[in-house]
């Protein structure tokens, strides 16, 4: 699904990624964890196509084809979906509104014409439910005086509508309470599949008690320096970043 | 031309022959350029009025002689000199056409994202074919229900010489001659314009739209509209086109009176989209225009805007809340790009009590421009409870435009409420980003944002105005983030 090769990458002339390397297979669910500054939400934004940073070297490659040079939107279309840390708000643009705008967006970019909105209507009820989201909240103006919980909740409910082949959830379980917590995870794990694949960036294990990792890896100054199983977050978790520090300089 | 009835041969000889006489006029005219008071009564005489009228036009001419032309709006433009201008008595009559492949492909192409059919575009773009013939019947069914109740719809000079106790009754009344320097031109000068007068306790079935008004050549220089709501009676008016127009007068100064007699109602939509000039500031139409509505007890008027065209713009359509409980309210949306000026907003009066206020401006700059808002809210001494709210929005694209906004407020009676509220906000990096990561391409997620920003106003306008006006927002600000 992604592969990316010694990504190298800085902004303002800083260097924050000095050659990451990862492989994540379709049905996988990777966490992505690490001290803050280490890195972990440019690596989110370049794999979406933000344009502030510099990729001074490195592939990134999603079904084998190099993603490197196209847009964001373009990316969006070939299914990279980014769950911001902080989403943005656009007043006077429904919810409702804005993620059929992305939808049809997406479908014109591959010949298809605007989904029926008798199809839209069904979709939006099926997904409002499973992420528990409420009626009203849909035609509120987007993002515009949500609470944090309600935000990161939208963004998985973006996610779940626009069926993404690699979701990148970036700090999803910020801000949440663990009600809203167990919402967000009980609806990712339902999204999941064998076609499609899931990295989790996140400080805290919290979130992955609900939603399993198959491998975590652990991010530091610019380079993923230890890979495992679950267990590993946990480790972190009892023993902090610390001691992998020391390992990477000793 | 095979539907050519009787009724479209009559039609157009009536027109012909009135461009005819129009071109015999100006060719032997010995003013055509420059003003002065005989220009003046040529312009009367041309056009048949009578001497009150006449004696109307020389007056304002007149008092617009010892006046000067204001300075104070936030634009910038070369002054007009008024003795290089040509003051016609007649609207332009644009050269017709054979077919659409005459006319601009840049006009054509933006008619075709505006959604405009065929029929239509060949309409606007003065393309002589059968749409001719459909409009005409159109036009004959609307005129024949507004009759039935009463309702006069026709162009101002018609008006003067079939309704003249009406229009002399009102002209002048809420825009007198003084007022300030256009509209005491316009005064003066006025080509033609539209009357139109809803008699006591109708309901007007239709909006009315210039659009109908098919004997009616171009819009002419120095417009005059006459709006006029009898007791107890609705109207709902339609100006402007949201085609775009070029026009080679630079100069525009229209003049709009609307009366709301006791609890009547009037909403007066209007889209403008005058030639704005190319994007490097060369060219564009100068639109200096005076609107004022009065409202009797328990009257109503609404003035929705959609402002996306003109290199300079002045404008600022006003209410006096003369009448006991009556109301005013204005929405606007403003665009300005590349280099286009406007300096917009709206006067609230209030002078009779309980009289209630609402103004909601959204400005949109983009590329170098500058647009401002510029609004009064008075109320007189013995206003009591006189209730204003206004909402002041900026939205701004980009490093290189400006957003100002002026709010004067008078209030000379202690019991006024007045709320006066203000944002300016940016179209951010972090915005279009956020779209593009949801597949939404940087031009479709301007006009998202610009969209939501404007839904207050675009909410008001009448439904497929509406969905047009969307439209025209989108193309207006179009390669407006590099």
């Amino acid at each position: 699904m992604l592969k990316i090769n010694n990504l190298h990458a800085s902004i303002d002339d800083k260097s924050i990624l000095k050659g990451l390397n990862i492989e994540v297979k379709a049905g996988e669910v990777h966490a992505i964890m690490g001290p803050n500054g280490a890195g972990k939400s440019t690596l989110a934004n370049i794999v979406a196509g933000k344009e502030e940073y510099d990729v001074t070297e490195g592939v990134i490659e999603l079904n084998g084809e190099d993603i490197s040079e196209l847009a964001p939107e373009e990316r969006a279309h070939n299914g990279v979906f980014l769950s911001f840390q902080y989403p943005v708000e656009i007043p006077g643009v429904s919810v409702t509104n804005f993620i059929k705008t992305a939808i049809n967006e997406t479908r014109k970019a591959k010949g298809l014409e605007d989904m029926p909105a008798k199809d839209m209507l069904k979709m939006i009820r099926e997904k409002s439910e499973l992420l528990e989201i409420d009626r009203k909240f849909l035609s509120r103006s987007l993002n515009e005086g949500f609470s944090g919980g309600e935000k990161k909740r939208n963004e998985i409910f973006q996610m779940a509508m626009l069926e993404p082949k690699l979701a990148i959830l970036d700090e999803t379980d910020s801000g949440l309470d663990i009600d809203a917590l167990r919402i967000v995870a009980n609806g990712v794990n339902k999204l999941k599949s064998k076609d499609n694949a899931v990295i989790v960036i996140t400080h805290y294990q919290r979130l992955l008690e609900y939603i399993v990792p198959d491998f975590v890896h652990v991010l530091h100054d610019g380079k993923i320096v230890k890979t495992g199983d679950a267990s590993l977050a946990l480790e972190l978790e009892a023993k902090g970043y610390d001691w992998i520090k020391k390992e990477v300089n000793s | 031309m095979s539907k050519y009835t009787e009724e479209d041969l009559e039609q157009e000889l009536k027109t012909k022959e009135y461009e005819y006489g129009f071109y015999t006029d100006i060719e032997s005219d010995t003013f055509a350029k420059g003003l002065n008071e005989d220009v003046v009564r040529a312009i009367s005489k041309k056009k048949n009025e009578p001497k009150w009228m006449t004696d109307w036009r020389v007056e304002a001419f007149r008092v617009w002689e010892k006046m000067e032309e204001p300075d104070w709006a936030n634009v910038n433009y070369p002054k007009p000199d008024f003795q290089e201008l040509a003051y016609y008595s007649a609207p332009k009559v644009k050269p017709k056409l054979d077919s659409l492949d005459e006319v601009d492909p840049d006009l054509l192409e933006t008619f075709k994202k505006l959604g405009i059919s065929l029929e239509e575009q060949k309409r606007l773009a003065n393309v002589a074919v059968d749409i001719v013939i459909d409009s005409v019947s159109v036009a004959t069914t609307f005129k024949k229900t507004l009759g039935e109740k009463g309702i006069i719809f026709m162009p101002i000079s018609e008006a003067i010489q079939e309704h003249p106790e009406l229009v002399k009754k009102y002209l002048g009344t809420v825009v007198p001659t003084s007022d300030n320097f256009y509209a005491a031109l316009n005064s003066a000068v006025f080509s033609d314009g539209s009357f139109c007068y809803i008699p006591k306790g109708v309901r007007c079935p239709m909006e009315l739209s210039t659009y109908f008004r098919i004997n009616e050549g171009g819009t002419g220089q120095f417009e005059r509209t006459l709006v006029v709501a009898d007791k107890g009676s609705y109207v709902s008016y339609l100006e402007g086109c949201t085609a775009p127009s070029r026009d080679e007068n630079q100069l525009h100064a229209a003049v709009v009176e609307l009366i709301a007699l006791d609890d009547s109602e009037i909403k007066y939509s209007t889209v403008q989209n005058w030639y704005p000039g190319d994007a490097e500031g060369k060219g564009g139409v100068f639109n200096f225009v005076t609107k004022r509505a009065i409202c009797e007890t328990n009257a109503k008027v609404s003035w929705t805007q959609v402002e996306t065209g003109s290199a300079v713009t002045w404008k600022y359509p006003s209410c006096i809340l003369k009448g006991n409980n009556s109301v005013g309210e204005f929405y606007s949306i403003a665009v300005t790009n590349h280099y286009q000026q406007a300096d917009t907003g709206t006067k609230m009066i209030h002078l009779g009590k309980n009289t209630k206020s609402t103004i909601i401006s959204k400005g949109i700059s983009a590329g170098k421009s500058q647009n401002s808002y510029r609004g009064l809210v008075h109320v007189g001494a013995r206003a009591e409870n006189a209730r204003n709210f206004s909402q002041c929005d900026s939205l701004l694209m980009g490093n290189a435009c400006g957003a100002h906004t002026f709010p004067y407020i008078e209030a000379k009676n202690k019991s006024a409420q007045i709320e006066h509220e203000a944002t300016t906000s940016k179209i951010g990096e972090d915005q279009l980003f956020y779209c593009n990561q949801r597949g939404i391409d940087t031009e479709k997620a301007i006009a998202l944002i610009v969209n939501g920003f404007s839904k207050e106003v675009l909410n008001k306008l009448p439904m497929e105005f509406a969905v047009e006006a969307q439209k025209l927002l989108e193309i207006s600000l179009e390669g407006s983030v590099g």
